[in-house]
This record gives C-alpha cells, sequence and structure tokens, in this order.
C-alpha cells in the first residue's frame, strides 16, 4: 500500500523548549496508528503541527504531493485531514446538526448571495445534509440520531465525543487523528466507542486513523502500527506486540529500575 | 406534537401593542411609573404562569401571521399617534437604535467582534447626510452614509484581525475617541457646532414638513417613523436570513471557538470581515437617516458613552436575538424620556440596568434560541 503521511525530520520547538525533534514518520493508506508515549512526549503536538495549528520549525510532512508545514489550517482540511481534540472543542451553545455541519464546512455553499436570496436552494441543501448528517449521527447512536437540535452542552462526554468524531468524518476525509478518544471515559464508554469507530470504519474502508490513546487495551486491539514517542522523540516503533516488549518503551513509561 | 394555535401570539402581539399605546400617552409620572410596575409584575406573572412560552411557541409556528399581525399593531399605533411630535419622534428614533443595534449583533452578537464605536460608525451616517444631502437623490446619500461607514471600518479591519477579546475591543474604543476628536477639530465638518442637514426628501415628498389631510395635520416625524419601520424591517429580515444560513454557522463557530474551526477550513478573518462590515454599514443607514430627522449633527452626540448605550441595548435585550435588540431599545430610549426622574441620571439608569441584567438574568431579557433555519424547519 502506498504511503498517505511521510514526515521527514519534522520539529517543533517553542523558545528554548523542543516539543518535537526530527521526527521521521509514515502512515500508510488505509493504516490504523497507534501513537503513545508517556505525558508530554509530543503526540498532540505533533496533531497539531499537522493540521496547521502550530507551524514546524524544520522538516516536512508530505500528504499527497503537498507539504502541510507550509499550508494554512483551512487548506489542510480541504486537502482531507480532520482531527478530534483531546478536550472536547465542541461548539456548546450550538445544536447537533450545528456542530456536525462545522466539519462539512468544505461541500457547503458559503456565498453571501446564495445564502441570504437563494432560499428555496439554501433549503434544499438543509434538508439533504440534514439526512446525511442524521445518517452518521445514528451510525454511532440512534438517541444521538433523534434529537440533532439540541445544544450540545447538555449532552455527557462519551456523547461529546460521538459528536466530535461525526464532526471530523462528515467531510470524508482521508485522514483522520484521534487524539485520546477514551479521555474522561470509563472503561465501558472507552469500549463502546471502539466498537462504533470500528463499525463506522467498515463502511469507509479508504479513511485512514492515527489514534493518540493512553488505554493500552485500545491500542492493542485496534491498531496495526505503533509508534513511541518520548521527550519529542521516535523511541520505537513496530507492532504493539513488540513495542510493548521494547525496554526503551518500558524504561519510559516506569523508569529505570 | 400538536401545532400551537395563533391565538397566544395574537393575543401577545395586541397586548404589547396596547402597552405601547398606554405607555406613550402616558403624561403624569405616576401613570409612567404605574406602568412600568405593571409591566415587571405582568411579565413575571406571565413566565410563572408558562404563557410566555405559549406565546413565543405560537408566533413561532406562525411566522408569516406574526408578521402580518406585527404590521397591523404598529399600523394601528402609527394611526393613534400621527398627530403628535413626541410619540412619532420616539418610535422613529427606537426603530432607527434598533437598526443600528441590529448592525452590531452581526458583529458582536454572531462573529464575536466587539465593536465599541457604534456610535462612531452612526455618526459617520450622519455626517455623511450633511455633506452629502445638499448634492444627491437621498436615498443615495443614506447607501452612502452606509458605504462611508463600512468604508471606514475597513481602516480597523488589520488592528481588529490581529488582536483578540479584549485587546480588539481596545482598538474600537481608541478608534469611537478618535473619531470624536477628529470630527471636532475638523472645520470643514463644523467643529465642535456640527453641522445642518437637509430633511430627507424622495420624488418632492418632503419628509420634514406635516402632512394635511382634512383638518388633522400629521406630524412631520411620522414620514420618519414609517421610513424608520421599512429600513428596521429590511435590516431584521436580512439578519435573520444571515443568522439562519451557512453564513450563520460560520459566524457562530468563529465566535466560538477560532481554532477549532481553522481546523474544519472556517476561515475566521473573512467571516470576521464581512461581519464587520456588514454591521458598520446598517449602523451608517440607520446614523445617515437620524441624521436627516434631527436636522444637525454634532460631535457630542457620538461620544464612547453613546457606544456604551449601543452596546447595554445589545447586552439589555440578549446578545444576537433581533426581538430582543428592538425591545431592549424601546426601553433605553423610552425611559429615560417619559420619567424626568431619570433624565438627569439616564447614563447611571443604564449602568444599573446592565449589572442588574448581568447579575440576574446574564442571557438578556429575550435570550438567543437555538438556530431554526427555516421557520418552523425542526424535523425529528
Amino acid at each position: 500500500m502506498s504511503v498517505l503521511l511521510a514526515c521527514r525530520g519534522l520539529s517543533v520547538r517553542f523558545g528554548g523548549l523542543v516539543a518535537l525533534d526530527a521526527l521521521d514518520l509514515e502512515v500508510r493508506q488505509g493504516a490504523i496508528l497507534g501513537l503513545i508515549g508517556p505525558n508530554g512526549s509530543g503526540k498532540t503536538t505533533f496533531f497539531n503541527v499537522i493540521t496547521g495549528v502550530y507551524s514546524a520549525a524544520a522538516g516536512e510532512a508530505r500528504f499527497g504531493g503537498e507539504d502541510l508545514t507550509r499550508l494554512a489550517p483551512q487548506r489542510i482540511y480541504a486537502a482531507g485531514i480532520t482531527r478530534t481534540f483531546q478536550r472536547s472543542r465542541l461548539a456548546l451553545p450550538l445544536s447537533i446538526f450545528d456542530n456536525v455541519m462545522i466539519g462539512n464546512h468544505r461541500l457547503l455553499d458559503h456565498r453571501l448571495w446564495f445564502n441570504l436570496f437563494r432560499r428555496a436552494a439554501l433549503k434544499r441543501q438543509l434538508e439533504e445534509n440534514l439526512e446525511k448528517a442524521r445518517a452518521l449521527v445514528a451510525a454511532f447512536s440512534k438517541r444521538l440520531a433523534g434529537r440533532m437540535f439540541d445544544a450540545v452542552g447538555a449532552f455527557s462526554m462519551i456523547d461529546r465525543r460521538r459528536i466530535e468524531i461525526c464532526r471530523a468524518l462528515v467531510s470524508e476525509p482521508r485522514l483522520l487523528l484521534l487524539d485520546e478518544p477514551s479521555a474522561g471515559m470509563t472503561h465501558e464508554e472507552t469500549r463502546e466507542l471502539m466498537e462504533d469507530m470500528l463499525a463506522v470504519r467498515a463502511r469507509l474502508p479508504g479513511l485512514t486513523l492515527v489514534i493518540i490513546e493512553h488505554e493500552m487495551n485500545v491500542i492493542e486491539r485496534i491498531t496495526e502500527r505503533c509508534v513511541v514517542l518520548n521527550y519529542g522523540r521516535k523511541i520505537s516503533e513496530g507492532a504493539y506486540a513488540e513495542i510493548a516488549r521494547d525496554p526503551q518503551v518500558q524504561e519510559a513509561y516506569l523508569g529505570k529500575e | 406534537m400538536k401545532p400551537a394555535s395563533f391565538l397566544p401570539g395574537l393575543a401577545g402581539i395586541a397586548a404589547t401593542a396596547a402597552y405601547g399605546a398606554f405607555f406613550l400617552h402616558a403624561e403624569s409620572q405616576a401613570e409612567v411609573l404605574g406602568l412600568v410596575a405593571l409591566a415587571g409584575a405582568g411579565v413575571a406573572a406571565l413566565a410563572r404562569l408558562g404563557w410566555s412560552e405559549r406565546v413565543r411557541e405560537s408566533l413561532a409556528e406562525h411566522p408569516a401571521r406574526s408578521r402580518a399581525a406585527t404590521a397591523v399593531a404598529l399600523a394601528a399605533i402609527l394611526a393613534l399617534f400621527c398627530r403628535e411630535h413626541f410619540p412619532m419622534l420616539m418610535l422613529a428614533s427606537v426603530l432607527l437604535y434598533t437598526v443600528a443595534c441590529l448592525g452590531l449583533t452581526v458583529q458582536f452578537g454572531y462573529a464575536g467582534v466587539v465593536n465599541f464605536a457604534g456610535a462612531a460608525f452612526f455618526g459617520i451616517g450622519a455626517y455623511t447626510s450633511a455633506v452629502l444631502g445638499a448634492h444627491l437623490w437621498h436615498p443615495l446619500v443614506v447607501l452612502a452614509g452606509g458605504a462611508m461607514a463600512a468604508l471606514v471600518g475597513s481602516l480597523l479591519i488589520l488592528p481588529v484581525l490581529r488582536t483578540r477579546g479584549h485587546y480588539a475591543a481596545l482598538v474600537t474604543v481608541a478608534f469611537g475617541l478618535l473619531f470624536r476628536t477628529f470630527v471636532e477639530v475638523n472645520d470643514a465638518l463644523g467643529g465642535p457646532q456640527g453641522l445642518q442637514i437637509k430633511g430627507m426628501n424622495l420624488f418632492g415628498w418632503d419628509f420634514n414638513s406635516g402632512i394635511r389631510i382634512g383638518d388633522t395635520e400629521i406630524s412631520f416625524y411620522t414620514n420618519y417613523a414609517v421610513l424608520a419601520l421599512g429600513l428596521a424591517a429590511l435590516a431584521f429580515a436580512v439578519v435573520r436570513r444571515l443568522e439562519r444560513s451557512w453564513v450563520g454557522l460560520n459566524l457562530d463557530a468563529v465566535r466560538l471557538d477560532e481554532t477549532a474551526s481553522a481546523v474544519f477550513g472556517i476561515d475566521a478573518a473573512r467571516w470576521k470581515i464581512l461581519a464587520f462590515t456588514l454591521g458598520n454599514f446598517i449602523a451608517g443607514v440607520a446614523g445617515s437617516v437620524y441624521g436627516m430627522m434631527n436636522g444637525f449633527v454634532a460631535p457630542n452626540s457620538f461620544t464612547f458613552g453613546d457606544s456604551l448605550i449601543l452596546v447595554s441595548i445589545l447586552i439589555l435585550g440578549g446578545l444576537g436575538n433581533p426581538w430582543g435588540v428592538a425591545l431592549a431599545a424601546s426601553i433605553v430610549v423610552v425611559l429615560p424620556e417619559k420619567l424626568q426622574a431619570l433624565q438627569e441620571y439616564r447614563l447611571l439608569f443604564y449602568a444599573v440596568l446592565v449589572i442588574a441584567i448581568l447579575l440576574f438574568r446574564p442571557d438578556g431579557l429575550l435570550p438567543r434560541r437555538a438556530r431554526e433555519y427555516l421557520p418552523g424547519w425542526k424535523p425529528r
């Protein structure tokens, strides 16, 4: 399979702190890659630089023909990369439908004239997109799909995460970055969410996933390959069974004996 | 769910109109105070009984009928008071303040761009009327007033985009102060004395002279009230449609989380520029007509305090709700005129009002509701 994302020497610095240190990383088309490492090892920084939130100090990140480090976040989204956030960043006063539609930006008509004066055409666009959003949300939860116009702030943590994943999936991205989907949830909820994720992914075979996770059983179950970071550097790479045995990884997590 | 009947909505509109008429009619301080107390008690009681919710639902479900009933109610008020100067001046002022605040709603309520120079943009419209009024067809003058406000506002776009939150607010505060000083020292614009403005003239219809029908003489302010009503309806429709569209969704997304929206392709700069420019245009149009109605314009009418009044109307009414703007504008404009005790302490009154609202009802008198893209479009 071809390589979808290829990073070479990718570095991010904040003043004197090196958050990401010359990272080389490849994600193959259709793969599920786990990204693990202790707190502060640069995992979320990696997502932020890939999505254009931070700028890179050095190196490149090739996605298709383009170097992501040179693109604005908006262009990166248009190229087909979406993400979720570690601490859910939904628009809480807005409805489920509104939040999912924020993720659908690429496929909507934003011209002022159209929105103000072509109301019949806008209505058709609204109806089509409501069906689409409802079908997507229903894949995660029938209950949520029945409450598309309720404010997101009224829902529990797990429901918000589901909505956030829907927001990231609705534009049919090529690469989805999940930043610790189990954060703040119980084991049972995490398991549920992962079942939903796998079910949705089965319907979207082309989707490539990078997932940051601290729950090792999630990583073990759903990823094919893992990259371990520590202090911004890659210290190990391979299938979960391999990296779990790697003495460097054990040292990073548990310290030296 | 059974569709709500239109009766509660109709009753709500009728009661509001009747109350407005009594209020405009009230002369003695005792009457005015009594009416204020009645409104407070009445609104509290209706909310307690759940009737205000029924009225709201009924109005939301019958948008066309609500519009028609509102038009009839306003026509009745116009017919009742068209001979008197004062009520018509009040009505026109409320409506023009409403228009200006609808512009600020697009900026502050939707895109989250705070504008503490609202009065300055209102003033730019009025000054445009003063300068161009003698030379240009008046509808064009009004459009030019909006365009000038938008154009001058574009000078501010760069600093507003480069700063966020409090700092962006400070940029607008500075601009408001700058504007006032600029017109005060500028002799071409009349300096501190200001300029005269010609009244509105449309196809020979002179807005500044009363109309005589038989024995009754209609106040010339009625002309302006009707014009202001038209403008308010137009601004209302534009702002409503804007909110209920993908553009409105983008504005909300930018306000609520700029970083998250950027990750989903939303270009915050584009939408802030649109909201800021459109908002200033609307405020400028309102100011232009307001200037023509007043007959003169002077720097003292567009101080920082006046900008604060516009912002307090937004907060009082409920940020982002056009109906809230109309209600709050009525309270803020009419109440101090009617209660002479308040006249001297106007600014104090506004300050107390805003503090009370922020303490007891932080979402405003009429909080903004969830977006309903099309009237009644809420398929389950």
